[in-house]
């Protein structure tokens, strides 16, 4: 157990010390609020659909969520090059509290990420519908935390080196953000996009966070929460397995 | 206490380690010396649990690391080649990480940092972030992490690259207190032929994946008719300059082989 806290301890001290990287990684929110959220507000409101900036808010703070909490897991990468990787793998601690105590750090990371997104979007005009159900959201960010932060262990314990860093960009991370519906609703999609939205384990949880802070969802918390559970155990498991596999 | 026994790894056509055998004893502070790309560090990769054989048994104080890695891992200590600290943690947290990963009791532990961090000179950079260190200061502290726990096994390769003398001393001071005193098993690399005369009891010369021979420092002089143990050397493995040709073909594998499975 105290390997576990002690390597989640030391995502949170890299996290506070990277004070460049925190405000870096608040612009690309920002920039989706603002290009975005007052960019297309116009068009939506003419479609009847209410504002935008309220309707976005929750997937802007869903994709710092899910960008910080992948990237933590990928962050392997970064240890296997400049090696402290193999101090962990040799400890004599089961692989498996490594693999949790990284990911519970990274994970707990991008909430502090989410919260950070939150008040921008609250600076930026965005107002929740009602407070009481503010910790129904910091459950669902949890939820995309734990998912994509075992994702990312799993990318990042087969990846051997950086080169695969813009495939998984390109090919998988982006993809996740834009058919999850953070940008547009799921109702009245295109049939192949409106499968695609459902595959994604991002969908349900940006779907959450609207419910909680807005009021309106497609699925119901239920289904949210139980899609979100059982893709996290997935993950969890395969995060597990390929961390154990790990090999210098 | 380490049994290896035709013991071979391969990348793709390389052979890194080419059926090697040995022996070492409990207790015994044991020399593994080689040129560069020889496969020194890819043997002690396979009896440290971080890379697969691809055939040939090991047994560390009777395990088998592919069988039971996690038992292995209870019984050894390694000081890596190349660096393996945290750099975003100051030198006091590396310590302190590696001592909760092994289990050190706390208070031992806080006592035992402060003597290596004062041994290795470090304690008055103990709240400096090693990213601000110097290659020599992580080193040194790569060493103090190293005797933070006492292991059945120590593992050190290389440990010296890059110490000034007096680093080098207190090192090689330490190994053997800790030979004589906990009768820790040593396994140690490297390059500087008069530190293996001095500590080891037995050496291994190995040369492009196989051992060319292995006894006692005098007993290699006496096979090759020479007077020192680094003429003895040269006179195994030739005077030829060697590229690092495991490394190479890591990194081709790399670049061909980007997803592992």
């Amino acid at each position: 157990m105290s390997a576990i806290y002690i390597l989640w301890l030391r995502e949170l001290k890299r996290y506070s010390r990277s004070r460049a990287q925190i405000i870096a990684s608040l612009g690309q929110p920002l920039l989706y609020l603002l290009a975005l959220g007052f960019g297309l507000g116009p068009v939506f409101e003419k479609a009847g659909q209410g504002s935008y900036l309220q309707f976005v808010a929750p997937g802007v703070i869903g994709m710092s969520v899910l960008f910080s909490s992948i990237f933590s897991g990928i962050g392997l990468l970064w240890d296997r090059q400049f090696g402290f990787l193999k101090e962990t793998l040799v400890a004599p601690v089961p692989r498996l509290h490594i693999m949790i105590g990284r990911t519970l750090g990274g994970a707990t990371v991008s909430m502090i990420q989410g919260v950070l997104v939150i008040v921008i979007c609250l600076i930026a005009g965005f107002r929740p519908q009602q407070l009481s159900s503010l910790p129904m959201a910091v459950v669902f960010m949890a939820f995309i935390s734990i998912v994509f932060a075992a994702l990312g262990t799993t990318i990042g314990s087969r990846l051997q080196n950086m080169q695969g860093f813009q495939l998984i960009m390109n090919f998988l991370v982006m993809p996740i953000y834009f058919l999850s519906g953070a940008l547009y609703p799921l109702n009245n999609l295109p049939r192949g996009l409106a499968i695609a939205t459902r595959v994604d384990p991002l969908t349900y949880g940006i779907d959450g966070l609207r419910g909680a802070f807005i009021g309106t969802s497609h699925f119901s918390y239920a289904t949210n929460a139980t899609v979100l559970s059982v893709v996290a155990v997935v993950f969890l498991a395969m995060g597990a397995r390929s961390f154990a596999k790990i090999q210098i | 206490m380490i049994q290896v026994h035709d013991l071979v790894k391969t990348f793709g056509e390389v052979k890194a380690v080419d059926h090697i055998s040995f022996e070492v004893a409990e207790g015994e502070i044991f020399a593994f010396l080689g040129p560069n790309g020889a496969g020194k560090t890819t043997t002690i990769q396979m009896l440290t649990t971080l890379l697969e054989p691809t055939s040939g048994a090991i047994a560390i104080d009777g395990i088998d690391p592919r069988q039971r890695p996690h038992d292995v891992r209870r019984r050894f200590g390694i000081v890596f080649q190349d660096p393996s600290l945290d750099s975003e943690l100051t030198a006091y947290e590396n310590l302190e990480l590696h001592g909760v990963l092994y289990h050190v009791p706390r208070r031992t532990r806080i006592e035992r940092i402060e003597r290596l961090l004062k041994l290795f000179e470090l304690w008055d950079r103990r709240d400096g972030l090693v990213k601000t260190f110097s290659g020599g200061m992580k080193r040194r502290l790569e060493i103090a992490r190293g005797f933070l726990h006492t292991p059945k096994i120590l593992f050190l390769d290389e440990p010296t690259l890059g110490l000034d003398p007096q680093s080098r001393n207190q090192l090689w001071t330490h190994v053997k207190h800790l030979n004589d005193t906990e009768r820790v098993t040593v396994f140690l690399t490297t390059h500087y032929m008069d530190e293996a005369d001095r500590v080891a009891r037995r050496i291994a010369i190995i040369d492009h994946g196989r051992i060319v021979a292995q006894g006692t420092s005098q007993e290699l002089k006496a096979q090759t008719k020479t007077d020192s143990l680094e003429h003895a050397f040269l006179a195994l493995t030739g005077s030829t300059i060697r590229d690092e040709r495991a490394d190479a073909a890591d990194q081709m594998r790399q670049v061909v082989k980007m997803w592992r499975r």
